[in-house]
């Protein structure tokens, strides 16, 4: 990023010295090693330190009003969250439900159109997605507000009606991803020989793709539910830009406006770790549901 | 094998044709075969691969794989045509009335779930008897297989038992509804035969003792003999005899059955010599920490063959892949033609591994599917010999001729080979090195029988052509009665015994030679009988 958020905050009639001023006191004028070092050993013991913006350009100030990054990031957090679970909710069961209906009519005309239906809405991006649903949602049929906005005082009630269409707009981009991917890994088990063989001993088609594809496929789809899982975190970005929704997403790009590192740092570290957690649980479930690495011999 | 006075008629098949798509067109599987058998009665169904003996073997269920369909036919089973039900009716007589054992058992158990379950799924779907009872009796069926730990044997997962105990699991399972049919589809193929004749006996007494009609699928004559009541022969979709099995292994009509056991009298005289093309010297090789060969000395005698034989985990693949370099020994010496050769590929000349050629069991997959037979063969000419051009190709074309091909093969790729033509490119690309020593690794055993002799056969006529050592690998005594002069038999990572053929196959024999060389099926319908009244007493 060009530029720091001393020459961002004074703008361009700044003079050198109050420039200089300025970064002496936030200590960018350190060097970097250093200066990484005393970040990573600050996270560790919990302190992100403190937001560049909002503090007293007079130094000693009672009114400064520059907050830690901790307090800033974690109402904003809790928003994202939220919306990533209710999306979560709302997509996964109806991923794998699309998924394993289509596997078990495959080539059907439902099948086709779900996995037609499907690359549509995956191709779209989300921010053409979003307006769509403000057009048709918002705007033609008033039935969703625009503007998700949230604050600590609204209702859990309210937060549903809210944040229905981000959550609808994550739903849509991250869902097709997953039910492709349910109904390709149980299609692949289906050739094995011990469908044959369940066939041959009288199973049923739902016997046959629940009891004995399913288990077998637990891996490769909880590898691509946690991906997406993921993508609808870090994607809320632009879903909350959208919707103009408090989300950390918002946070993250109003404070690399600002040049207001404490805070991408910190957002950035949040979004790091959620994908490396992330995977880390994937990889468990398909230790979990794979008995031979569950039971070695 | 139970004498039916009463002749039932329990499956009665009329003029069956089956189609199959492959390579984008119809073929024809089957061509109108019939095939009757009766309660109780075991049918034996032999022929190579591709007679349409696994096809059939389904249709007597009304099932055929995603890809073929019954074009016409007729399929009574208790009076009822399979042909004309829906699949919702016959999942009800699936599993419960008719029941099917796999030939790959390691593939066919659901790697999910637990054994118990698999055994008693059909039954319980059925809701033949109560879950308990019917693990009870699952238990029982382990027992009267001679399963190990027959009460805790069904809480294990697949792959935490043998190939032979999952065989035998699966016929408990097939067995747990009590059928009045059971489809055994090459059930004990893959199988090593010091194992095959422990499934052989328990599947066989278990028949017996509830009276199960059985059709018996397999390529192996022998076996055949020794399950089945009457054997019927198949060859391209179409019958070539039928008859009780006293009958046909005693007096075959057609010429095609005789040809089906001719491998079995393909013998050659043994000659040895001291003048050692290789011998190998107290070796020991491991993979990672686990230690596989122990202290094994082999010598092979210039322009004669060695067969090396035991059963799988025996250690015989892993000492060729010793004597190619590819594993590297961690103690003892190898010497080539009066040199110690380095253990590590990487360490030896050029010439050192033009010498030494091998030729894989699976010719699928010991090819390039992308490269044309010109490719495959003229690579190692042009590799070791720096031919090129002309003389390449004409180089090619005679070698091509020497394993009884042409030059209309040149520019074929391997998908578009049999596989005995695949096999034979194979030996040809091993000659166009112009070794000295040549691995045969279990080359026939992927083949039919018929094929297995004409490969056995030029790879004899090459030995007195060109004077070529082999060392041939293999688990198959008739192979080795064929093609070797001396012979090692090898268990548990140990040489149990080296010397001339005639004295490995003549008694007297270590205990272990004994249990391998018994296990071997014969041609009689009563040897499995005689060997089991044998091993009890």
């Amino acid at each position: 990023m060009p530029g720091d958020f001393a020459t961002e905050i004074l703008g361009q009639s700044a003079t050198k010295s109050s420039v200089e001023a300025l970064r002496s006191e936030l200590g960018l004028d350190k060097h970097p090693i250093p200066r990484y070092f005393e970040w990573l050993s600050n996270v560790f013991q919990g302190d992100f330190g403190s937001s560049f913006s909002g503090r007293s350009k007079v130094q000693g100030d009672q009114g400064d009003r520059s907050r830690l990054v901790v307090e800033l990031i974690i109402p904003r957090l809790k928003n994202t969250l939220f919306l990533t679970g209710v999306s979560a909710l709302v997509a996964i069961p109806l991923a794998l439900l699309l998924g394993i209906s289509a596997a078990l009519y495959r080539n059907s005309v439902y099948d086709r159109s779900a996995t037609g239906f499907s690359l549509i809405t995956v191709s779209s991006p989300e921010f053409f997605t979003g307006y769509i649903f403000i057009l048709l949602l918002a705007t033609l049929f008033p039935v969703f507000p625009t503007i998700a906005n949230v604050n600590e005082d609204t209702s859990l009630i309210d937060r549903f009606y809210l944040t229905a269409l981000p959550v609808f707009t994550l739903t849509l981009v991250t869902m097709g991803h997953m039910m492709r991917m349910t109904r390709s890994a149980i299609i692949n088990i289906l050739s094995s020989e011990y469908i044959e063989m369940a066939k041959l001993s009288g199973a049923t088609r739902y016997e046959v793709i629940v009891k004995h594809a399913l288990p077998n496929a637990w891996a490769p789809i909880a590898q691509v539910i946690t991906i997406n899982l993921a993508y609808m975190l870090i994607g809320s970005v632009v879903v909350e830009f959208v919707f103009n929704y408090q989300g950390i997403g918002r946070l993250m790009v109003g404070s690399v406006y600002n040049r207001d590192i404490p805070v991408v740092q910190a957002c950035a570290l949040i979004f790091a770790s959620t994908y490396v957690i992330l995977n880390l649980l994937a990889d468990l479930i398909g230790i979990i549901s794979n008995p031979r690495l569950l039971y070695p011999k | 094998m139970t004498s039916n006075n009463k002749k039932e008629l329990l499956l009665e098949m009329k003029n069956i044709h089956i189609d199959g798509f492959s390579d984008e067109r119809w073929h024809k599987i089957l061509k109108g075969v019939d095939l009757n058998l009766y309660r109780g009665e075991i049918l034996g169904l032999i022929g190579e691969s591709g007679a349409g003996k696994s096809t059939m073997g389904k249709a007597a269920m009304g099932y055929t794989q995603p890809g073929c369909k019954i074009i016409k036919g007729e399929i009574f089973f208790n009076g009822t045509d399979l042909a004309k039900l829906t699949e919702f009716e016959k999942r009800k007589i699936w599993g419960t009335k008719i029941s099917y054992v796999a030939q790959s058992a390691a593939a066919s158990f659901n790697p999910a779930h637990r054994l118990m379950d698999q055994t008693i799924s059909a039954a319980n779907r059925a809701k033949i008897n109560p879950t308990d009872l019917l693990r009870k009796d699952a238990v029982q069926l382990y027992e009267s297989l001679q399963l190990p730990d027959a009460k805790n044997i069904g809480e294990r997962y697949p792959h935490q038992v043998s190939g032979g105990q999952l065989q035998r699991i699966m016929t408990a399972m097939a067995m747990s509804p009590r059928p009045e049919l059971i489809i055994f589809d090459e059930p004990t193929t893959a199988l090593d035969v010091t194992t095959q004749v422990e499934v052989l006996s328990a599947m066989r007494s278990i028949v017996d003792k509830f009276n199960t009609a059985a059709i018996y699928i397999t390529h192996d004559l022998a076996v055949v003999a020794q399950m089945a009541d009457r054997i019927k022969v198949l060859r391209y979709g179409e019958e070539v005899e039928e008859s009780e099995t006293r009958e046909m292994l005693s007096n075959p009509k057609e010429e095609y059955t005789k040809s089906l056991w001719s491998v079995r009298s393909l013998i050659k005289p043994e000659e040895t010599n001291n003048d050692y093309m290789l011998s190998i010297k107290n070796i020991d090789a491991a993979y990672g920490s686990s230690k596989v060969l122990h202290d094994v000395s082999v010598n092979i005698p210039r322009g004669k063959t060695v067969a090396i034989v035991g059963e799988s985990g025996s250690g015989k693949s892993t000492t060729a892949r010793v004597i190619t370099g590819l594993l590297p020994q961690t103690k003892g010496e190898i010497i080539f033609d009066g040199k110690k050769l380095s253990p590590k590929l990487e360490q030896r000349s050029k010439e050192e591994l033009r010498r030494i050629q091998i030729i894989f069991q699976m010719p699928d997959t010991a090819m390039n599917p992308k490269q044309t037979v010109d490719e495959i063969i003229g690579r190692p000419i042009e590799f070791y010999h720096g031919v090129k051009g002309k003389e390449r190709e004409t180089k090619v074309i005679e070698l091509l001729k020497m394993i009884e091909l042409d030059e209309t093969f040149l520019d074929r790729l391997p998908s578009e080979l049999s596989g005995g033509q695949k096999q034979r490119i194979c030996i040809a690309r091993a000659l166009a090195a112009n070794p000295d020593l040549i691995i045969c690794d279990e080359v026939t055993s992927a083949l039919d029988q018929i094929v297995q002799e004409g490969i056995l056969k030029l790879l004899q006529k090459l030995q007195k052509d060109l004077g070529v050592t082999y060392i041939f690998i293999t688990h198959d005594i008739a192979t080795v009665k064929a093609i070797s002069d001396e012979i090692v038999v090898m268990y548990q990572g140990k040489v149990v015994e080296q010397g001339l053929k005639s004295k490995i196959l003549n008694p007297p024999h270590p205990d272990y030679t004994e249990l391998l060389l018994s296990s071997v099926p014969e041609m009689d319908p009563d040897w499995l009988t005689n060997l089991l009244n044998k091993r009890s007493n």
